[in-house]
């Protein structure tokens, strides 16, 4: 027997020690340079894949549609295509157009369907079959809010693009979720002086409500904003998520003793709800001795176009406009409309925002191991977005910049000119206190998949 | 032990199917789906789709509302995570139960019709659950904005021995973690028990006695049968399959949205059935993982991809031939289920079980089966 001996029970015992220490210490030996095996979807080659998940169907598919443009965009210029965009105007300079870290960005996509189900799906193939390190967009609170606890779930950082519930970065708020979008609570503060002036302190609203988190909440906001300038409110109606027909919560309206319908619809929802109301005369109606008016205080650019000469006249508030002067907003605008012939609306404006902070982020915490990301995202102050200086504020996620109160253009010079910016609402303004809604960020710490 | 012995030929095709299920991770990655999240769905609606075939392949009644009980399993399955323990097998357990007792009320009252007016009673109460769900019960079902975990649930079992950890959980089999590929087996080992019952109801006696309702309701009559209850189990069994299913969708992903209860929801596992092959225990599953696929990898495709699948073609061709592909992928999918749907009805009306047989008869070289041996009857 040649080396049986050198296999004594002893022997055994302490080189299994030794073994079992070193694996229990080596991540400590290595910390800074062993991320890379301890995140999931760590980009290993020369390449980092980002999912972008999008409604291409459903009531909100339009904004879906110009979502990807602003990706596809943005994926254009974080990789130094085209004109740079915004790039230029970040007053973050870190982003030299060769990627992110080096590494050059592939998109992958998604159709959430505006369903928070098939949202969770599709970002879930993004995380576990291509790799995607970062998960962006979506059009919806419930498709935020269902994919943000999914990618705190995976360890996956979600940029939220449209959501506009106090939910997503309030009671459902994740450690592992960002929003640059305005919410519904921003929205009360800002319209509600502007309706004052426009309408008076002694009106009577009445709620129409796409019945899930954002529609519950813009609801709220808007109730404590108007009955704050003395505004009474009749029991709201909700309805559900891509009614089409909205005629029935409609025909009660006029005979409810109201004098102002706030829409609390978005997409195609609001194009429906809109347009509706407007042919059932609502807009020529008189009622208490006072002209008849409708609100709608989320609106796009993407809806005014589809609500036509319905939305003239009609007060709301936006998180950006292309007509805004900034240089800013006049580059993103020009990039944008050389690429695809139109300008950018909100949500295009947002998703691209998102995906370059997400690039900035990575590039300032030198790695895209997530907890440092999240660091270097939470407390961030910026400026040439076009929403002046901006916050990223870290006790919930939220962005802080200015709110655009906007109205459907009487004359419109062409046909993208569909809204005006009749007020803006200054960042201190729409601060707010982040106990009011609650919730809790949870742990940041990294998952391996 | 009688109550777990199979004919011979039943025990093979059990072996096979398991052996199928268990390299499943092999087999699909040339396909591109071999990730934890299509697979979990994989086994998830097989169970679905297995269930649904007890009641429409073997009675022939074609309930139309089937997804009302896959929706009441994953909201009776993530409550059970909120308020008891994120184990997953009480989850399953509950969500059985009562998707059990939910079926046995719908099936009371729909299967005092029979043929057309119970799909159409069935697809209303579904329906009706549906916006139950959506708008009326929202404290508990949270409506479209969908349930979910939170970190304030109170989860008492789990609670009573551990203290709340920092982030949200996921859902365990007594300690082991379900999710990704653990989460995988076990939708997996839950399958083949889901098709293994399934085979004893096929070889039962009571099994003969649905196809006896399916081939002449009325014959069974005059035999002094009472057809009734027979049929009332078949839908209470085939409800509690899709609970089943609908609490481990809970289980690999704690979410429960309404739209899982839709009527396109319940649509979607009718063309399963069909697309794999009516009564026949295999053709339901491959129903279910073709649509699954489909709808998990043709909707993701886009131009990008399609532009470097078809790079071989000279490039002004090139253009027009993504351009009319495109409208079938992406958002299209459906529109290329749609077309495989007409052709495998045309063609196949017995779906894709119906296809194998004939190949397999081909090199048998006996004669080929009738065409149309396996057409659905529908309930009289």
């Amino acid at each position: 027997m040649t080396n049986s001996g050198n296999f004594s029970r002893r022997g055994v015992l302490k080189g299994g020690l030794a073994g079992i220490l070193a694996t229990g210490v080596s991540p400590l030996i290595f910390t800074r340079g062993a991320y890379a095996q301890e995140f999931c979807n760590a980009p290993t080659g020369d390449t980092v894949t980002i999912g972008f998940n999008m409604p291409l169907t459903g009531a909100y598919a339009d904004e879906g549609a110009d979502e990807q443009r602003a990706y596809e965009l943005a994926v254009e210029h974080l990789n130094g295509g085209g004109d740079g965009g915004l790039i230029p105007f970040f007053s973050s300079k870190t982003l030299k157009g060769n990627g992110i870290l080096g590494k050059k960005v592939v998109g992958v996509t998604g159709d959430d369907q505006t369903k928070a189900d098939a949202a969770r799906d599709s970002a879930r193939r993004m995380i576990e079959r291509d790799g995607a390190v970062m998960i962006t967009g979506g059009s919806s609170s419930a498709v935020a809010i269902a994919v943000q606890g999914l990618c705190q779930e995976k360890g996956v950082i979600f940029m939220a693009a449209l959501t506009h519930s106090n939910d997503t970065t309030g009671k459902d708020k994740k450690r592992y979720g960002f929003r640059h979008f305005f919410n519904a609570y921003q929205s009360g503060i800002a319209l509600g002086p502007v309706l004052g002036d426009a309408y008076g302190k002694d009106r009577v609203a009445y709620h129409l409500t796409a019945d899930y988190t954002w529609g519950w909440t813009q609801e709220e906001s808007m109730k404590n904003a108007t009955e704050a300038l003395g505004w009474k409110t009749l029991a709201p109606v909700r309805t559900p998520v891509g009614a089409g027909d909205f005629s029935q919560y409609l025909t009660p309206v006029l005979n409810s003793g109201a004098d102002v319908l706030i829409l609390n619809h978005y997409g195609f929802d609001m194009v429906n709800s809109l347009t509706q109301a407007v042919q059932f005369g609502m807009k020529d109606k008189q009622a208490n001795g006072k002209q008849f008016e409708i609100v709608v205080p989320l609106v796009s650019d993407l809806m005014a176009k589809g609500a036509g000469d319905a939305m003239k006249g009609i007060y709301g508030t936006s998180n950006w406009d292309w007509q805004l002067p900034d240089d800013a907003s006049k580059a993103f605008t020009k990039s944008f409309g050389a690429k695809f012939g139109q300008p950018p609306s909100q949500a295009a404006h947002t998703s691209y925002v998102q995906a370059l902070l997400y690039a900035d982020a990575c590039e300032r915490a030198g790695t895209f191991y997530p907890p440092e990301v999240i660091k270097s995202l939470e407390g961030f102050e910026f400026d040439g977005m076009g929403n002046g200086p901006t916050s990223y504020r870290a006790t919930d996620h939220q962005c802080f910049k200015e709110v655009y109160v906007v109205k459907g253009k009487e004359a419109p010079a062409n046909p993208f000119d569909l809204l005006e910016v009749v007020a803006t609402a200054s960042k201190e303004s729409v601060t707010y206190d982040p106990a009011i809604f609650g919730g809790e960020l949870g742990p940041d710490t990294a998952v391996a998949c | 032990m009688a109550l777990f012995q199979l004919s011979r030929r039943d025990a093979l095709i059990l072996a096979l199917f398991a052996l199928v299920v268990v390299t499943m991770p092999v087999w699909t990655a040339p396909f591109g789906a071999n990730y934890p999240g299509l697979m979990q769905k994989f086994a998830i609606y097989a169970i679905f789709a297995i269930g649904f075939n007890i009641l429409f392949g073997l009675t022939g009644y074609l309930s139309f509302g089937h997804a009302a009980f896959l929706g009441v399993g994953s909201y009776t399955a993530v409550w059970s995570f909120k308020l008891l323990t994120m184990d997953a097998l009480p989850a399953l357990l509950l969500a059985v139960v009562i998707s059990g007792l939910f079926a046995l009320v719908i099936g009371f009252l729909s299967l005092r019709r029979s043929g057309i007016y119970f799909s159409i009673l069935t697809l209303a109460f579904a329906q009706m659950s549906y916006n139950l769900a959506y708008s009326v019960l929202t404290p508990i079902t949270n409506g479209e904005t969908s349930l979910q975990l939170t970190l304030q649930d109170p989860r008492l079992i789990d609670l009573a021995f551990t203290t709340r950890g920092a982030g949200l959980p996921t859902a365990s089999l007594f300690g082991v973690t379900l999710s990704g590929l653990s989460g995988f087996y076990f939708c997996a080992v839950v399958l083949l028990i889901a098709f293994f019952f399934a085979q004893k109801v096929f070889a039962s006696p009571f099994g003969m006695m649905l196809r006896g309702i399916k081939s002449n309701q009325m014959r069974m009559s005059y035999t002094g049968f009472n057809t009734r209850p027979y049929a009332l189990t078949a839908f209470v069994i085939s409800g509690m399959y899709a609970g089943l299913a609908g609490a481990l969708l809970a289980v690999t992903d704690p979410l429960a949205g309404a739209e899982r209860m839709q009527w396109t929801a319940s649509g979607e596992v009718v063309l399963m059935t069909i697309l794999g092959g009516v009564g026949t225990l295999i053709g339901p599953v491959m129903g279910a993982w073709l649509i699954k696929y489909f709808e998990n990898i043709f909707s993701s495709f886009n131009e990008g991809i399609l532009s470097r699948f078809f790079d071989f073609i000279p490039a002004p061709l090139h253009d027009t031939v993504v351009a009319i592909a495109s409208k079938f992928v992406g958002e299209g999918w459906q529109l290329t289920l749609g077309l495989l749907f007409v052709l495998v009805v045309v063609f196949l009306p017995g779906g894709i079980m119906e296809g194998v047989r004939r190949i397999g008869a081909l090199f048998r070289r006996g004669n080929p089966p009738k065409a149309g041996a396996m057409r659905v009857q529908p309930a009289e």
